[in-house]
């Protein structure tokens, strides 16, 4: 093979983690929510994930179990940020933290131990004799064709049905979306606790196909990438799918350039992402300078009933 | 300016949360030693000198371990871990151990609190030798360990293994099992230890297959699965088709297991992660040296030496083969593994030249354990080049 096709093999197998993280986060923020408690709500989902499996032998469950704590921690998310008003920045720092500390305790006891198996794969072999398609389509996981499947439905979802108008306006505008009779509260609850479901799966899914084992903070700072990634993608759905991927494509690059005997030092490949992430930044900023950011205008404002800002 | 005040606010909120978390994370690292470190400080000082003036009459010496990641790591602290294990059981002791414990000044404090009520303190990581010696000049009454250093005090010597030897009879199961004669090396950083251990795999390789070559890369990481999976992709990528990693993580196992492909990992036995795939690796066995210089502190015959433990005293071995590698490979291994042990053969013994031609060890001349230690060129075989 060449070395482009590699390369993007490689870069959706180390961007969908990053691409379910940041879809997670952009349903949390398109709802007006801050979500920087993402490198815990992915360790959470990932330490629930390896119990669970280890203990049941069931993969289905051990999802569905790592889900279900990850959807917990959002409801408490929830809770503090639209019950209590509390500040979303606390809030999210609060997951990151705790989930952190609380994966690495509850998963003391299976520290270290290999898991039963390995996330199904497709094997698509009508697609085998497909030049590139059939190389990177041909033999891929379930979850990354989950990652698909989301990034579509979520588009549709939020640009093109009345469901994504209310996300939408909710985020943008509570107070006119509770005049027109949307539940605000309610939207902002059910959006944050599906958010925190699609980042506890980013964890699992990090488990399940990179090492088959837990040990405490194995995401090293994968969260916190899709905090931006969030931002870099414009709350979009699709812009996150491309970016998710450039970062994935940038983490294997590195590698792929040392073995073509450059002269470049690792130390400096290693801070090619941060260093490309500044650029487009100011690509960005310079290019879209005159249009809106794209961010949802109450983000991090609790919404309060007649209350005047 | 309702935005901007919105914004400031945000950001001081932030700061106070990260200056909380810092001061929260270096509480943390005494999380894991309660009873040692909860001990109050006034009554640790006298403790201390009591403790060491009442060794030599045979009283149990209090023994705490400073460990760089936490047990459960399934490699390098884990194996640690054991070997207290194994001492305690021996002795009849019960050791105290903090994990978790950052290189730099959070390890001088928690180095210093250790000393307060400790009488020997083991630190398990080359980042600790500063913090440790530094101290050990303090603590004149206490006795310092510290691993895979070369410094040194009165009251603190330095172990570590010569797990090189090791790492060379890997080298002859993947030159053995390698159908392309190319072998691949996920490196964790560019410093003495992992070359010496990344040569000696390849010279291992070479004495059963000339035709070997290495690919390396570097990934600057001890335990993060994610870059270490894309570290081995690009190398199976590149047509490499046995692997090995000195990190902890399976991660690189798990890669070559999905092509077909045999790999290695570091430190511990990792078998159980992929069992056909599995090659072997080299393992430590810290649980007899420690032992030994507990007991040394015990009976007050304690010395500050440098101790390399090897193949022959059991420190450094070599994992279970995986269930694909071939009997006469395995073979040829435990021939090997014998003539290592019984001192017939040396690793690094000429002629060996490095990768840019220049002759390192002349024919019949073997490095000395202070040369290997110091080791920073590649020897022959091996594609790359060492980060400047």
């Amino acid at each position: 093979m060449d070395f482009v096709t590699p390369l993007l093999i490689a870069a959706i197998s180390a961007g969908t983690p990053l691409l379910l993280a940041t879809l997670g986060g952009i349903l949390n923020e398109r709802a007006g929510i801050l979500q920087l408690g993402a490198e815990g709500l992915m360790l959470m989902g990932a330490v629930t994930t390896c119990i669970v499996f280890i203990r049941t032998e069931n993969l289905g469950v051990a999802l569905l179990a790592s889900v279900g704590v990850t959807a917990l921690f959002g409801l408490i998310h929830a809770f503090l940020c639209i019950t209590l008003r509390a500040n979303q920045t606390m809030s999210g720092l609060a997951m990151t933290l705790f989930g952190s500390g609380f994966s690495a305790y509850l998963g003391k006891s299976i520290s270290g131990n290999p898991l039963p198996g390995v996330l199904p794969r497709l094997h698509l072999d009508f697609l085998k004799p497909v030049p590139v398609i059939g190389d990177i389509f041909g033999n891929l996981d379930v979850l990354t064709w989950l990652s698909f499947v989301l990034v579509i439905v979520l588009h549709l979802l939020i640009h093109r049905t009345s469901w994504g108008l209310h996300l939408r306006a909710v985020g943008d505008s509570p107070a006119t979306a509770d005049v027109m009779g949307v539940h605000v509260r309610l939207i902002r609850y059910g959006y944050v606790t599906i958010g925190a479901m699609l980042i506890g799966l980013a964890g699992a899914d990090m488990v399940l196909t990179v090492a088959p084992t837990w040990n405490e903070g194995l995401t090293a700072g994968r969260g916190w990438i899709a905090v931006g990634l969030v931002i870099f993608a414009r709350w979009n759905p699709v812009r996150a799918l491309l970016c998710a991927y450039f970062f994935g494509a940038l983490d294997s690059l590195g590698f792929r350039m040392q073995l073509l005997g450059s002269a470049i030092p690792p130390y400096f490949l290693k801070m090619i992402p941060y260093v490309v992430t500044i650029l487009v930044l100011m690509y960005l900023g310079y290019r879209n300078r005159n249009k809106p950011s794209g961010t949802p205008e109450s983000l991090g404002v609790p919404y309060v009933r007649e209350q005047r800002f | 300016m309702k935005q901007r005040g919105r914004a400031f606010s945000l950001s001081f909120m932030l700061l106070f949360v990260l200056a909380v978390v810092l001061a929260g994370c270096g509480g943390n690292n005494t999380g894991g030693n309660a009873g040692a470190s909860s001990e109050p400080a006034a009554t640790a000082t006298a403790g201390a000198s009591a403790g060491a003036s009442a060794q030599p009459s045979g009283e149990k010496p209090k023994v705490a371990f400073v460990y760089i990641g936490p047990p459960g790591d399934g490699g390098y602290t884990y194996q640690h871990d054991q070997g207290r294990k194994a001492m305690e059981a021996e002795l009849g002791i019960k050791a105290d151990a903090v994990e978790n414990v950052p290189e730099g000044p959070d390890a001088e404090r928690i180095i210093t609190e250790l000393a307060q009520s400790h009488d020997i303190v083991f630190t398990t990581s080359f980042g600790y030798m500063e913090q440790t010696l530094s101290v050990a000049k303090k603590f004149p009454n206490v006795k310092f360990d510290h691993a895979s250093g070369f410094k040194t005090a009165d009251n603190m010597g330095n172990y570590f293994g010569k797990n090189y030897q090791a790492s060379y009879l890997t080298g002859i199961a993947a030159g053995k099992v390698t159908k392309k004669n190319h072998l691949g090396y996920v490196g964790a950083f560019p410093i003495s230890e992992v070359i010496y251990n990344l040569n000696a795999f390849t010279l291992g390789a070479q004495s059963v297959n000339p035709d070997i070559k290495v690919d390396v890369v570097w990934t600057n990481t001890w335990y993060d699965p994610a870059t270490e999976r894309q570290a081995a992709i690009s190398l199976l990528d590149k047509g490499a088709d046995v692997l090995l990693a000195y990190q902890d993580s399976p991660a690189t196992i798990q890669a070559a297991a999905e092509r077909g492909a045999f790999a290695g990992g570091n430190d511990s036995d990792m078998k159980k992660f992929a069992p056909d795939n599995y090659l072997t690796n080299p393992v430590w066995n810290w649980g007899p040296y420690y032992t030994k210089t507990v007991k040394s502190v015990i009976d007050g015959t304690w010395k500050n030496e440098q101790y390399s433990g090897d193949m022959a005293d059991g420190m450094i071995d070599l994992a279970p083969f995986g269930n694909k590698v071939p009997e006469d490979v395995q073979k040829l291994v435990a021939d090997a593994k014998a003539k290592i042990i019984s001192g017939e053969l040396n690793v690094f013994t000429g002629p060996i030249s490095d990768n840019q031609g220049n002759e390192k060890v002349p024919a019949g001349k073997s490095l000395t354990l202070e040369e290997v230690l110091g080791m920073n060129w590649l020897t022959k075989g091996i594609v790359g080049t060492l980060p400047k």
